[in-house]
C-alpha cells in the first residue's frame, strides 16, 4: 500500500467530448501513492469527467489510463477491490438503513472493514438504525464516504464530498479526509472550494475547459503568484481611481478594476496600506469598503482566467 | 469528537466477507427491505387485487331466478280469469291495474308483459321484444294461458338445475385477476425499482464497486418468486375459501404456470427498464405495454369476444396465454398436454424479452 513514491495513477493524453463539447482535452496527470491530490476547477471543467473516466465508469475518447499498475479491462474485477469511490451526485436507498446500506456494500468486496468500524470512522454511531432518507445532507456525504470505504481501498476517489454542506458538515469531512490521508492512502478529489484544496491536498491541479492549467503543491501555486496579499477597496460615490497611479504605488504589484471595485496584488502589506490611504486621502475620495487577505488559490484562478472559481 | 484513534479502527477492522454477507443474499434482502417499507405497493399487489376480486364477485354473484311481473288491465271482460290462469305458474305475478296503469308500469320496467284479453277468446301481449328478460316473460305468460286452455305436452321434460361451482362468474375472475396481479407485480417490481436506482445514480454507483451483475439481476428473480408465491395464495385462497372457486388439478402444476408467467411480465419489465431514465417515462412505457393486455387479454369476460381479425394478436399477447392456461388448469383441470400452447408463447416472451433487455441495458 505504502510503495514509496510508487505512482498511484497515472493518465495520459485523456479526451473526452459529449457531441461538441469538449469535456477533456489532452489530460495528463499522475498521482503518487500516499498522495491527496485535487482537482480544482468551476463548474464544468471536466473535474467529473476526468475522475470517472480514471474509475472505468466513462469510456475515453482517447487516452490511457493506469490506477495501481493495471488498467480497466483485463483488471477491472481487481481494480473495483481496491478502489473506493464517491459520486457527485448519487442518491443512497432511502428506504434502508445506514446500517444496512453499509451491509450491503461490504457484502462487494471479498475483504475490507468491518461495518462497525466504518460506522465508527464515519461518526454515524447514533444514526445506525436511521432510514438513508432521514439523513442530513452532511451525514449522508458521511454515509457515502462510508460506503467508499468498505472495501478497504488504497485509492479513494471523492468528487465533491463537501459541496453543499454547511462550514460544520464540511470541517467534519475534512476531519475524516485527514484521518485517511495518515492512514496512508491515496486519495484523489475534486472540489471547486480553494480552501478545501489548500488544506487538505499535497498537490493541486487546477483545470479550466477541460484542462490543467496548473499544477503543483498549493503553496507553490499561491508562491507563483508573487504576492501575498490582496487589498480590495471601493470609494462608492466618490468617483473613479486613477489605476495607473495606484499600480505605482508603493509594494503594489499589479491592479484590477471590476464593477467600482479595485483589487491590489500586494508584495508588500505594510508599505502599500499606508501608500494607498494617503494616495486617496491626497484625492479627496472617501474608503466605503476595504478588505484584505493573505493570497490564496482563488486569486491564482482569477490571474490565471481572469475568471472567478464560483459565480456569486 | 475525538478523531485520533480512528486510524486505528481502520487496521484492526479488516476482516474477510461472511457467508451471510453473501451480497445476493445482501441484494435479496434490499429487495425484501424495499417492498415492505413501501406500503402502497403492499397494498396494491395483496391487498387490490382481494378487493376487487370480493367487489366483482358480490356484485355478479348468482341469484336465484327472480319472479316476474304482468299486468293485466282490470276493465277488459275476461280479465279475471286470464289472471288466473297466468297466476297459475309461481314463477309469475299478476298487477291487476286499470289499462293505463298497467301502460305506465309497462314503460318505467316495473312490469314486463301486459296479457290483455282481446274479447273474442284471443289474448295480446305488449311487451319489448328486444329486452330479452321481457321476451321470456312473454313466452312464460303465453305457455301458462295455453296450459290453463287445456293444451297437451307431447313430449315429456324434466329438469336438473346446475348451480356448479366452476361455472359463475367469479370462478371465471379469480384465474383472470391472478394472471392480471402477476403481470402487474412482475413489471412493476422490477421496473421501477431499476429505473429508481439509475435515474438516482445508484445503478452507477453499485457497478463502481466490485458488485457483480448477474447477482443484481437475479435478486429480482429471487424476491419475485417469494412474492410470487404469496400473490398466488392470497388470491387463489381468497378465491376458494370465500367463494369456493375450485382448484382443479394439482397445486404443483398451477406453480409452475404462475412462475412460468411472473417470469415472463419480470423480464418484460427489465425490458421496459432496460434504458429508461425517468420514472415518468417508464410509468408511461408501462401502460403502453399493458393496457393492450388489460384490454384484450380476457381478464373480465372472454377474450374470444374480439373479432376473428385480431384474434391472433390477442392470443400472442403473454397475459392471454397465462390467463387461458390459468383458467384451464384450475376451472377445468386440463392436462399439462392441453396447455403447451400457452405455456409455450409465455415461454417465447419470456426468453425473448431477457435477451434483449440484457443486450440493451444500461447500467448508468
Ligand atoms: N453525459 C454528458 N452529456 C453531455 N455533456 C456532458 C455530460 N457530462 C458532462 N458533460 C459536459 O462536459 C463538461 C464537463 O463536465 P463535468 O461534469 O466533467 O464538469 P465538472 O468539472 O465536474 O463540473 P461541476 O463542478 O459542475 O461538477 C460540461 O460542459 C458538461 O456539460
Ligand atoms: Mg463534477
Amino acid at each position: 500500500m505504502t510503495q514509496g513514491a510508487a505512482i498511484a495513477l497515472r493518465v495520459r493524453g485523456l479526451r473526452k467530448t459529449y457531441r461538441d463539447v469538449v469535456a477533456v482535452d489532452h489530460l495528463d496527470l499522475e498521482v503518487q501513492a500516499g498522495e491527496c491530490f485535487g482537482l480544482l476547477g468551476p463548474n464544468g471543467a471536466g473535474k467529473t469527467t476526468t475522475i470517472e473516466v480514471c474509475e472505468g465508469l466513462v469510456e475515453p475518447d482517447a487516452g490511457e489510463v493506469e490506477l495501481l499498475g493495471r488498467r480497466w479491462g483485463a483488471h477491472s474485477r481487481e481494480l473495483r477491490e481496491r478502489l473506493g469511490i464517491q459520486l457527485q451526485e448519487t442518491q443512497l436507498a432511502d428506504k434502508l438503513t445506514v446500517e444496512e446500506t453499509l451491509a450491503l456494500f461490504r457484502s462487494f468486496y471479498r475483504s475490507g472493514l468491518g461495518v462497525e468500524g466504518v460506522i465508527a470512522l464515519v461518526q454515524l454511531g447514533e444514526k445506525r438504525s436511521a432510514r438513508v432518507g432521514q439523513l442530513s445532507g452532511g451525514q449522508k456525504q458521511r454515509l457515502a464516504m462510508g460506503c467508499a470505504l468498505v472495501g478497504d481501498p488504497e485509492l479513494l476517489f471523492l468528487d465533491e464530498p463537501t459541496t453543499g454542506l454547511d462550514p460544520q458538515a464540511r470541517r467534519q469531512l475534512w476531519d475524516l479526509i485527514e484521518n485517511l490521508k495518515a492512514g496512508g492512502r491515496t486519495i484523489v478529489l475534486t472540489t471547486h472550494y480553494m480552501d478545501e484544496a489548500e488544506r487538505l491536498c499535497d498537490r493541486v491541479a487546477i483545470m479550466d475547459h477541460g484542462r490543467i492549467i496548473a499544477l503543483d503543491t498549493p503553496r507553490a501555486l499561491i508562491a507563483s503568484l508573487g504576492v501575498e496579499h490582496m487589498v480590495e477597496f471601493a470609494t462608492g460615490e466618490g468617483g473613479p481611481v486613477d489605476v495607473q497611479a495606484l499600480s505605482q504605488l508603493e509594494g503594489v504589484r499589479s491592479v484590477r478594476a471590476e464593477n467600482g471595485f479595485y483589487q491590489l496584488q500586494v508584495e508588500r502589506l505594510h508599505q502599500a496600506m499606508p501608500a494607498l490611504l494617503g494616495e486617496l486621502e491626497r484625492r479627496g475620495l472617501p474608503l466605503t469598503e476595504l478588505r484584505t487577505h493573505s493570497a490564496t488559490l482563488e486569486d491564482v484562478f482569477v490571474s490565471l482566467t481572469g475568471r472567478h472559481l464560483r459565480d456569486e | 469528537m475525538s478523531l485520533s484513534r480512528l486510524p486505528d479502527a481502520i487496521s484492526a477492522t479488516n476482516e474477510p466477507r461472511s457467508r451471510a454477507g453473501s451480497s445476493l443474499v445482501q441484494l435479496t434482502l434490499v429487495r425484501y427491505r424495499e417492498f415492505l417499507r413501501e406500503p402502497e405497493a403492499v397494498f396494491w399487489t395483496f391487498v387490490f387485487p382481494i378487493l376487487l376480486a370480493a367487489g366483482l364477485g358480490v356484485a355478479f354473484r348468482s341469484q336465484p331466478a327472480a319472479i316476474m311481473r304482468v299486468g293485466v288491465p282490470r276493465e277488459t271482460a275476461g280479465a279475471e280469469e286470464l289472471a288466473r290462469a297466468v297466476r297459475s305458474d309461481p314463477r309469475l305475478t299478476v298487477d291487476l291495474v286499470d289499462g293505463n296503469a298497467a301502460l305506465r308500469r309497462l314503460r318505467s320496467g316495473r312490469i314486463l308483459v301486459i296479457a290483455e284479453p282481446d274479447g273474442r277468446g284471443g289474448v295480446v301481449y305488449h311487451y319489448d321484444d328486444t329486452n330479452p328478460e321481457a321476451r321470456t316473460a312473454r313466452l312464460m305468460v303465453d305457455d301458462a294461458v295455453q296450459r290453463a286452455a287445456g293444451r297437451p305436452n307431447p313430449v315429456p321434460v324434466r329438469t336438473v338445475p346446475v348451480n356448479e361451482p366452476g361455472s359463475r362468474y367469479i370462478d371465471f375472475l379469480i384465474p383472470g385477476l391472478l394472471g392480471m396481479n402477476l403481470m402487474g407485480s412482475g413489471m412493476w417490481g422490477v421496473g421501477f425499482p431499476i429505473v429508481d436506482a439509475r435515474r438516482k445514480k445508484l445503478l452507477k454507483r453499485l457497478v463502481a464497486a466490485p458488485m457483480s451483475r448477474a447477482e443484481y439481476l437475479l435478486s429480482f428473480l429471487l424476491s419475485r418468486l417469494t412474492f410470487l408465491l404469496l400473490e398466488v395464495m392470497a388470491v387463489v385462497g381468497f378465491g376458494y375459501w370465500v367463494f369456493g372457486v375450485p382448484v382443479r388439478g394439482s397445486l404443483g402444476m398451477l406453480a409452475l404456470i404462475s412462475l412460468l408467467s411472473s417470469l415472463a411480465f419480470a423480464a418484460m419489465g427489465l425490458l421496459v427498464a432496460s434504458r429508461v431514465q425517468t420514472i415518468e417515462a417508464v410509468s408511461g412505457l408501462m401502460n403502453f405495454v399493458m393496457l393492450p393486455m388489460w384490454i384484450f387479454s380476457g381478464v373480465f369476460f372472454s377474450a374470444e369476444r374480439f373479432p376473428e381479425v385480431i384474434q391472433p394478436f390477442v392470443q400472442a399477447l403473454p397475459l392471454t396465454a397465462a390467463v387461458d392456461a390459468l383458467r384451464a388448469r384450475m376451472l377445468e383441470g386440463s392436462p399439462p398436454a392441453e396447455l403447451a400452447g400457452e405455456l409455450g408463447i409465455v415461454a417465447v416472451w419470456l426468453a425473448a424479452s431477457f435477451v434483449l433487455a440484457l443486450k440493451i441495458f444500461r447500467w448508468r
